[in-house]
This record gives C-alpha cells, sequence and structure tokens, in this order.
C-alpha cells in the first residue's frame, strides 16, 4: 500500500529559510531565558543587557549591580553556554550516526557509546589519570578515547551477528554494551576511594556548577567534530542509499565511515566527560528537525545542531525550576521526553515495514 | 573497453564465480543471462571490487582495483538491485546524489551542468513530473526509474545494469532499452546488463554472456551464444518450444 503524501506536500510549503529563521528565533529565547531565570532575580533588561554587551563595540553595563553581572557572567553563562554545547554535540552525532547506519533510533545512549564514554572518564578518574598541560584532559581524552573504542566495538558485532546491520541488531548491541559499562561505572564509583561525583552525574547528567574552564576545554573538540561532520552531509546522503551504492557513487566508503566516527566520538566523549550521560537528545531533536526539514543532510545536519542546542537549554532551565531549590538531574527530563519519542519511532517503522 | 580476466569468488567456502573471462568493445550492450544465482550479481560486485575476488577487470587498459573510488564513479556507473529506502529523500535529491563524483566545490553544491545533467537523466527516464515526491511514496517502478535517472546522470562511460528493467511494465521496458541504445551509441560508451528477459537480449544485445553455477557456459555474439541447445542445457527447459507456444496465443 502506499502511504499518503499529504504530509509531504505540507513540507514543501515551509520554505527552508523560514525553519532556521525559526530554530534560530528560539535558539535566543532560550539563551536570553536561560540566563535570566534563576535563584536570584534579576530584571530582564539588565540581563539582556549584559548578554549583549559580550558583543564587541558595545557597552550598555553603566547602572547595572555589579553582583548582576557577577552573577550572570560567572555562574550563568558558562553553564547555559555548556548546555548549549553538549546539545549541539550530541544532536548532530545522532544525526550523523542515524545517517552513517540508516538507523532511524541510533544515538549515542540507544547504542552505549554515551556509557563507555562515561567508562572511560570514570576510568581516569580513578585511576587519577593525569596530563601534562591540563589536568582534566585526561578525563576528556579517556572519554574520547573509550568512545570510539566502543563505536567500532558495536559497529563490529553487529557485521558479524546480522551483516545487514538492521536496527534492531544495533539497537540490541547496543543495550548489551550499554548495560556492560554501566555495570563497570557503578562498581569503579563503588570502590573507588576518590571523591567522585555520585553514580547519578553519569547515568543521568548535569550541569550544575560548571563554570568557564568546562567550556574551554569542551567548545574547540566540539566545535572541531561539528564542523566535521558538516563537511560530510553529501556522503551522509549516499550512505542512505547502502554502502555499495554509496561506494558506487564514488564515495570512499571505508575512510568517510571511520572519519565521521571519530568525530562523533570527538563529540560524544567530551561531552559525557563534561556534564555525564544525557540520554535520546541525539535521537530526539534529528527526529523532528527531519520531519521539518526532510531527511537531506544539508539543511539536517545544520538545523540538529542549532535545535540540539536549543533544547538543552531548555530542559536544563526545567530541570532547574521544577523541583526548585533541588535540581533534577537533566537526564530524567531528556529521557522521559526521549523514551515517549523512541516508541514513537519504533511504532511507526514496524508500521512502514509490515 | 573492459576486460575481464580470469576471476573467481570464494565465499565462505563456496565457489560463486570460476575463472571468467570475457571482453567488451566500445558501443557494445553485453547482456548477461543466466538462471538464479549462477552468479550474475556477484560477477558484478567482482568487477568492481567491492568483493573479494581472485583475477582482474581492466577498464581501458588500467585496473579496476587500483582506480579510486571518486575516479570510478565518473567511468563506470553502477545500477543495483537492491537500494535501501528509509527516510523521505525527494526524487530529486536521489537523482543528484549521481552528481557525487562530479562536484568539486566544498560546500558541494550543484554546478549549472550538473542541474543539467539532473534534469535530463530525469527526461530520460520520465520522471521530472515525480521531482518533489518523497521516495517512499513511489511505485517499485517508478523507484526503479529513479535510480536509472541517477546512474544516467553519474554521466559514466560505462554501464553497469542489474536488472535494468525490474518491476518496470512493458511500455517502460521498452523506452528504457530504447534509451540505452541511444546512449550507448555515442564515442567510447558501453553497457554490462544483466536481464531475465531472453527476447529482451535478443533484441537489444550485441555480445551475451551466459552464466551457468558461477562458470561461462557461452559468450560472444548474441546470435552465436543465445542458440537453442544452451539455453535448453543452462535453462533446463526448451526456452525456443516454449516461445513458440506463446508466440502462437497471439497469432
Amino acid at each position: 500500500m502506499k502511504p499518503s503524501n499529504k504530509n509531504i506536500n505540507i513540507k514543501k510549503l515551509i520554505p527552508k529559510s523560514l525553519i532556521y529563521a525559526i530554530f534560530i528565533a528560539l535558539f535566543l529565547t532560550g539563551l536570553l531565558l536561560s540566563v535570566w531565570v534563576g535563584s536570584v532575580d534579576i530584571p530582564i533588561f539588565d540581563t539582556l543587557k549584559i548578554l549583549l554587551n559580550k558583543l564587541p563595540g558595545i557597552n550598555f553595563t553603566h547602572n547595572i549591580p555589579k553582583s548582576y553581572i557577577d552573577i550572570i557572567e560567572g555562574v550563568r553563562l558558562p553553564r547555559v553556554i555548556l548546555a548549549a554545547l553538549v546539545g549541539a554535540a550530541l544532536s548532530i552525532a545522532g544525526a550523523a550516526m542515524q545517517g552513517l547506519l540508516r538507523n532511524p533510533l541510533a544515538d549515542s545512549s540507544t547504542l552505549g557509546v554515551s556509557s563507555c564514554a562515561a567508562l572511560g572518564s570514570v576510568l581516569a578518574i580513578a585511576l587519577k589519570l593525569k596530563t601534562p598541560i591540563l589536568p582534566q584532559m585526561g578525563v576528556f581524552l579517556s572519554g574520547i578515547a573509550f568512545a570510539l573504542l566502543s563505536f567500532v566495538a558495536i559497529i563490529a558485532l553487529s557485521y558479524r551477528i546480522d551483516p545487514s546491520l538492521s536496527t534492531n541488531t544495533i539497537i540490541l548491541t547496543g543495550v548489551i554494551i550499554s548495560m556492560f559499562a554501566g555495570s563497570m561505572i557503578s562498581f569503579i564509583v563503588f570502590v573507588s576511594k576518590e571523591q567522585m561525583r555520585n553514580i547519578l552525574f553519569w547515568t543521568m547528567g548535569s550541569f550544575a556548577g560548571r563554570g568557564w574552564e568546562y567550556v574551554a576545554i569542551t567548545a574547540p573538540i566540539i566545535i572541531i567534530g561539528s564542523l566535521g561532520i558538516l563537511g560530510y552531509w553529501r556522503e551522509l546522503n549516499a550512505f542512505a542509499l547502502g554502502e555499495e551504492k554509496a561506494r558506487y557513487l564514488g564515495v570512499s566508503v571505508k575512510r568517510v565511515k571511520i572519519t565521521i566516527m571519530v568525530f562523533v566520538s570527538m563529540l560524544v566523549g567530551v561531552s559525557v566527560s563534561a556534564s555525564g550521560t544525557i540520554a535520546f537528545v541525539g535521537l530526539v531533536i534529528p527526529h523532528i528537525t527531519r520531519m521539518l526539514s526532510g531527511p537531506n543532510h544539508r539543511h539536517l545536519l545544520p538545523l540538529s545542531l542549532i535545535g540540539g542546542a536549543t533544547f538543552m537549554m531548555f530542559t536544563d532551565l526545567a530541570s532547574r525550576r521544577i523541583l526548585r531549590p533541588a535540581e533534577l538531574p537533566i537526564g530524567v527530563v531528556t529521557s522521559l521526553i526521549g523514551s515517549i519519542i523512541f516508541i514513537y519511532i519504533f511504532h511507526s517503522q514496524r508500521n512502514k515495514t509490515s | 573497453m573492459l576486460k575481464v580476466e580470469n576471476i573467481s569468488v570464494k565465499i565462505a567456502g563456496n565457489q560463486i564465480l570460476s575463472d571468467i573471462s570475457f571482453e567488451i568493445e566500445e558501443g557494445d550492450i553485453l547482456m548477461v543471462i543466466g538462471p538464479n544465482g549462477a552468479g550474475k550479481t556477484t560477477l558484478i560486485k567482482a568487477i568492481m571490487n567491492t568483493v573479494k575476488h581472485t583475477g582482474k577487470a581492466e577498464l581501458k587498459g588500467k585496473e579496476v582495483s587500483k582506480i579510486s573510488p571518486l575516479a570510478l564513479a565518473r567511468q563506470i556507473g553502477v545500477l543495483t538491485q537492491k537500494n535501501a529506502q528509509l527516510f523521505p529523500y525527494t526524487v530529486e535529491e536521489v537523482v543528484s546524489l549521481g552528481r557525487y563524483a562530479h562536484q568539486t566545490g566544498i560546500l558541494g553544491s550543484l554546478s549549472p551542468l550538473d542541474k543539467e545533467k539532473i534534469e535530463e537523466s530525469m527526461n530520460l527516464t520520465d520522471i521530472a513530473h515525480l521531482k518533489d515526491r518523497s521516495i517512499l511514496t513511489l511505485s517499485g517502478g517508478e523507484l526503479q526509474r529513479v535510480f536509472l535517472a541517477a546512474v544516467f546522470a553519474q554521466d559514466p562511460d560505462l554501464l553497469i545494469l542489474d536488472e535494468p528493467t525490474n518491476h518496470l511494465d512493458l511500455q517502460y521496458q521498452i523506452s528504457i532499452f530504447d534509451t540505452i541504445r541511444q546512449w550507448v551509441k555515442r564515442e567510447n560508451r558501453g553497457v554490462i546488463a544483466v536481464v531475465h528477459d531472453l527476447n529482451c537480449a535478443f533484441n537489444y544485445g550485441t555480445k551475451a554472456l551466459i552464466l551457468n553455477e558461477g562458470k561461462v557456459e557461452a559468450f560472444g555474439q548474441v546470435r552465436d551464444v543465445l542458440n537453442r541447445e544452451t539455453l535448453k542445457r543452462v535453462y533446463k527447459v526448451d526456452v525456443a518450444q516454449w516461445m513458440q507456444t506463446l508466440l502462437n496465443y497471439w497469432n
């Protein structure tokens, strides 16, 4: 039976530039709201002025109390920027994994890449792994290395079990790897004498108390990884027709696959090391974006980037406010939304194939 | 143009192809025929170096396995039997993928030449009116023409088509092969097509290669190869007799 093409015609009606405009507007709104709302009340115009002051050539801050500036610039802004960076990273990484594996359910959390990155970071902390220049860098590098390792392992294992790399096989392999990594994390955190933040941080994620030093480490890696993936939009489109076909179109399949995997691992590894495993962002955002802009990676990738950043700022805001003054781990919010959308995609896919 | 020498393929201990050799010249349309499981699709993969094999394929004197995928895609276009379709790409987006090997800009935007080739290919396979449709909403025949258009857009010298008229109704089977016959007339071009329809092989082929159980049963000019005895041996059916019977219905 042929599905109706009604929704496709609607999609044609939304111009791409309008989608970009809406995404950017939402992003800016999210940024302002996230910095504005907090335990100390700061007037929204003062917030806006302090933010605009960050732009070159603007000086608005003369009659604003110093404490406001300190709270916004020193406490709220780095946390919000980190959330945006991590959201962008997880989201574009998810879109890339879905394209690469032709699997709409692929995400760093469903594949187990996030859990393995967390395991890497936990191990580095427990073993007091120190790197020469930046002491915390060891945690990040170990997270990235474990992410890459797990990604390779998942693909190799799935190929072994089922060379067609069907959705179910990959997801099942991811579940197994996730469970393994999860139990290892719990074990290490439990026996380690090192002062380690609690297990909840690694399994549910949080941006609480993150300062500029985290932004300084994550920003360059996330920018490089994202630009790297953005450069492969045509190859990711070709992969949608299958690896053999992509090769006949002229894509160096193996090289491209490995490169994308390295970029994805950088993004996931650094995000998890900075804020723990925040599940399902890479599933939810590309899915919603695809419904609006279509599957072409030319637009899917940049829109997922902006959408992911926006989504993460809003969920971080929600996690701060829902049970205030207590803070919910952000992963509670993303997993709640994500699991519902996961079931929805899984269900609609089943209908399509049967 | 393409010279295949002693290609053998073994997968998991099974000999899929043994010692295949043949050669096609400029202007040839080689029809590859044979029963199911004869190794036709594997032969394409071996030529294109996407399956482990011994022996070699040479394109204009250069070994195919030594040509980079990008350079190869500008010279050989392959229509595969199976194409994954999962996401709702539009027809035009899929046909544009055919230009991948020709796009040189960093941003990979389409040049006027790319756009021209894409439009030309869509007209050639009669899918221009579908260009904004999602490929998930197409019928099997429409989809087949979309993938064919992508291969034409690739603008190669050699076309390798695995069952190009699969899913196509008679009208399009004829028009596609008429198109291919026109296409190959230009300088420096050749076609290899895996087909099941022997009439089609007779009508449009210049050469034929019959595969049976992974071996070359016969190779040569179509008229020499497709004879009653050989076909009877390969298909275990008196094909000529069967065709006669069918023809009687129409008389």
